[in-house]
C-alpha cells in the first residue's frame, strides 16, 4: 500500500508523471512551475523507466519537440505558465491539427503580459476557445487539489490518446505551489507498442506514415475539419466531468473551478451558517464545460454567481449553460490576489440575493 | 527513324541503363519548378536511404517551405514540422527513437531565420540527427522575398533594389556559426549545380547520414542552392549565376570532418 506524502502541487505532478509511464517530458523553466522540471531532474526518471527529460531552449521549442515525440507515437508533456505557454500556441494548433496526443500543464499566473508570479485563473479563455489559429479544442482538465494534480497526468494521458487531442491541465500558481498529502498510484510501466499511425520508421508490412496538419485542397480541408468537429461533439457527449457540492437544497450557486471552488467551498460553509441554501458546482472539464448539468438546476436556481480569479471569463459560459433563464453574475479577482472567503459571500448577497 | 538508332527496346535493357529512379521516391511528380535544386536534393537522400538499406529505421522532418511536401515524395515516415521547428521535432525523436535514422530537410528562412534558435541549440546539444540545409538565398515558397542569406545587393521582393546593408545587415553564414559548435561531428557545404557537385553532394549527405550511427553528434550539410523562379532566371542562368555569385561568399566543401576519418 502506497502512503500519503505531502507535497507541493507541481511536485506531485512530477511525480505522477514518472508514474504514469510518460515517454518524454520537455519544458523550459517558469515560476510559479519550475518545480516540476526541476523535480523530474533530481527524480532521475532515465534511470527509473527510461525516461526522456529535457531542458529545451524555449517553449517554443518545447511544444515542437512534444509535437516530434507525440507524432512517434510517444507519451509527451510538457508544463509551464502563462507567458510560455503563449508562446506555445502556433505548435499547440499543429498538435491539435495533426491530431497528436499530448499532455500540457499551464500553472496559471497573472497577466497580462509578464504580469505577475502569483496566482490567477486569467487564461480561460485562452485555454477553452482554442488559443492558436484555427478550429480546434484542447480538452481541459481543472485540478482542485494536489491530489488532482497527480491523477489528471494518467486522466489527461487517458483522454489524449482516446481521442489523439492534446490535453491540458489548467492549474495556478496557488495549486502548483501548496502542499497538501497525495497518495501516487503505483509505477506503470512505459508502453512498449506504438500506435499504428505512429512515425517509426516504414516497415514493409505499412504504407508510410505522415504527420501533417498541411491540406492545400479546400474541399479535403473542410472535410478533415468536420471529421474534427465530430471528434470534438463525441468528447462534449462523453467526457463532461463536474463535482457537485450541496446542490440538492440550493436555491443559490457558486460556479467555480481550481482554486476558486475551494475558498468558494468556505463560502459556502459561511453563507449556510446564515441560512443561505448556497450550493457549489465545480466544473471538472472547463472544456466540455458542463452546459447541461447547469442547465438542469436552473428550475431550483433563484442566481448564480461565478467566482473566478479573472475579469469574468468562465460566467460567459455560464450564462450559455442558463440561456438567460437565471440570473448569473461575476465575482473575481485579478492580477494575483485570491479573493477571501467572506468577499465572496458578501457579493452573493449584493450582486445576487439583493440585486 | 534511321536503322543505325538505337531502338527503344534496346535502350531499356538493364545494361544500358545509367539512371533509375529510387525505389525510395514515390511515384508523385515533383511539384518544384524546372531546374530547382529541392529536386536533385531529394533525389539524393532517396538514393542514400536506399543504397543504405535503412527505410525502416528512418523517419524525416520536412520544413515549412518549398519542400514541405517533401514526405508527399519519400517514401519513408516522415512529420512535417512548424516553420523552423525541425530541429526540435528531430530532437524529441530521436531522442524517444535513439535506434532509428532521423534526419531534416530546411530552406534558409526555416533553418536561420524563424528556426536559428532551434537551429544552433539542436547542434549545441550535439542532437544524434542529420540536417540538411537548402540555401537559395531567397524566400522561395511566399513569393521571393529577401532570406537571411540573401546576398549583398541582390534583388528581391522585399529588397526590390538590392539588399542594402545599412538596412537589412549582412547575409548570414549559418554553416560557419554551426560549424564552431562543439556539438556537431561533421559540418560540410556542397551545391548540386553540376553533375560532378552532386557526387560530391552525396558523398557528404551519405557520410551524415552513416556517422548518426556512431552518435558521435549533429551532422550538418549545407546545399547551395539555385532559384530560377524566385530569382526569375532560367535553369542554366541561374545554376550560372549561383556558381559566380553565391559560391564565392558561400564557399564549398568539408568544413568538419571526424579527426580519425580525415
Ligand atoms: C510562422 C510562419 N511564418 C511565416 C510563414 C510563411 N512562410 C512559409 S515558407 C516561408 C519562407 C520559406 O523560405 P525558405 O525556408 O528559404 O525555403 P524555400 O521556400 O526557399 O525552399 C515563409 C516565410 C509560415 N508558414 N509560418
Amino acid at each position: 500500500m502506497e502512503e500519503f506524502v505531502l507535497m507541493k502541487g507541481n511536485e506531485a505532478i512530477a511525480e505522477a508523471a514518472i508514474r504514469a509511464g510518460t515517454d518524454g517530458y520537455f519544458g523550459y523553466p517558469i515560476t510559479p512551475q519550475s518545480e516540476v522540471i526541476e523535480y523530474l531532474a533530481a527524480a532521475k526518471p532515465h534511470e527509473r523507466t527510461g525516461m526522456v527529460l529535457l531542458q529545451a531552449e524555449s517553449e517554443v521549442a518545447a511544444i515542437n519537440m512534444l509535437y516530434g515525440g507525440a507524432g512517434a507515437g510517444k507519451k509527451v508533456m510538457t508544463s509551464s505558465s502563462s507567458p510560455g505557454i503563449s508562446l506555445m500556441q502556433e505548435g499547440i494548433s499543429y498538435i491539435a491539427g495533426s491530431e497528436l496526443p499530448c499532455l500540457l500543464v499551464n500553472v496559471v499566473r497573472g497577466g497580462p503580459g509578464l504580469g505577475t508570479i502569483q496566482p490567477s485563473q486569467c487564461d480561460y479563455f485562452q485555454s477553452t476557445k482554442g488559443g492558436g489559429h484555427g478550429d480546434y479544442n484542447l480538452i481541459v482538465l481543472a485540478p482542485a487539489s494536489v491530489q488532482e494534480m497527480a491523477d489528471f497526468v494518467s486522466l489527461g494521458f487517458d483522454l489524449a490518446f482516446k481521442y489523439r487531442n492534446p490535453v491540458m491541465i489548467l492549474s495556478d500558481g496557488a495549486i502548483g505551489q501548496m502542499m497538501e498529502k497525495v497518495k501516487f498510484k503505483p509505477q506503470q510501466p512505459r508502453s512498449k507498442k506504438s500506435p499504428d499511425w505512429a512515425t517509426t520508421g516504414k516497415t514493409p508490412d505499412r504504407e508510410r506514415n505522415i504527420i501533417t496538419s498541411l491540406d492545400l485542397d479546400p474541399a479535403r480541408q473542410e472535410r478533415f475539419n468536420e471529421k474534427l468537429q465530430a471528434k470534438y461533439k463525441e468528447i462534449c457527449k462523453k467526457e463532461v466531468r463536474y463535482e457537485k457540492i450541496k446542490c440538492d437544497d440550493a436555491e443559490y450557486l457558486f460556479v467555480a473551478y481550481g482554486t476558486s471552488s475551494r475558498i468558494c467551498q468556505k463560502s459556502m460553509q459561511m453563507a449556510r451558517e446564515e441560512g443561505i441554501k448556497v450550493g457549489l458546482f465545480r466544473p471538472i472539464t472547463l472544456w466540455p464545460f458542463p452546459y447541461n448539468e447547469i442547465r438542469e438546476m436552473t428550475g431550483q436556481l433563484k442566481g448564480i454567481l461565478s467566482v473566478e480569479m479573472s475579469a469574468g471569463q468562465m460566467v460567459e459560459d455560464v450564462r450559455l449553460a442558463v440561456e438567460g433563464k437565471v440570473k448569473v453574475n461575476h465575482y473575481g479577482r485579478m492580477g494575483g490576489i485570491i479573493p477571501t472567503p467572506d468577499e465572496i459571500v458578501e457579493n452573493l448577497k449584493q450582486k445576487i440575493i439583493g440585486g | 527513324m534511321a536503322d543505325d538508332t538505337i531502338s527503344t527496346k534496346e535502350l531499356i535493357k538493364e545494361e544500358n541503363l545509367v539512371y533509375k529512379k529510387s525505389k525510395i521516391l514515390t511515384d508523385n511528380e515533383f511539384h518544384y519548378c524546372p531546374g530547382c535544386g529541392h529536386s536533385t536534393t531529394h533525389r539524393i537522400i532517396a538514393e542514400i536511404i536506399e543504397e543504405m538499406g535503412i527505410q525502416s529505421e528512418t523517419i524525416g522532418v520536412a520544413p515549412v517551405g518549398c519542400s514541405v511536401f517533401m514526405y508527399n515524395y519519400m517514401d519513408v515516415d516522415m512529420q512535417e514540422a512548424a516553420h523552423g521547428r525541425a530541429p526540435a521535432v528531430a530532437t524529441a525523436i530521436k531522442r524517444l527513437l535513439p535506434e532509428k535514422y532521423v534526419f531534416t530537410y530546411q530552406g534558409d528562412g526555416d533553418l536561420a531565420a524563424i528556426g536559428t534558435a532551434e537551429t544552433i541549440h539542436a547542434c549545441n546539444r550535439g542532437e544524434n540527427i542529420t540536417m540538411i540545409f537548402i540555401n537559395n538565398g531567397i524566400y522561395g515558397m511566399t513569393g521571393g522575398q529577401m532570406a537571411p542569406t540573401t546576398l549583398v545587393g541582390m534583388k528581391s521582393s522585399t529588397t526590390p533594389y538590392g539588399r542594402e546593408v545599412s538596412l537589412m545587415g549582412n547575409p548570414i553564414k549559418m554553416t560557419d556559426i554551426i560549424v564552431n559548435l562543439p556539438g556537431t561531428y561533421f559540418v560540410s557545404r556542397q551545391s548540386v549545380h553540376t553533375p560532378a557537385n552532386v557526387r560530391k553532394t552525396k558523398k557528404a549527405i551519405r557520410k551524415a547520414f552513416e556517422y548518426q550511427a556512431l552518435n558521435k553528434g549533429t551532422c550538418f550539410v549545407e546545399v547551395v542552392s539555385n532559384c530560377p523562379s524566385g530569382w526569375k532566371m532560367n535553369p542554366v542562368d541561374s545554376n550560372k549565376w549561383m556558381a559566380d555569385n553565391m559560391l564565392p561568399f558561400y564557399p564549398l566543401g568539408d568544413m568538419k570532418v571526424p579527426e580519425d576519418q580525415d
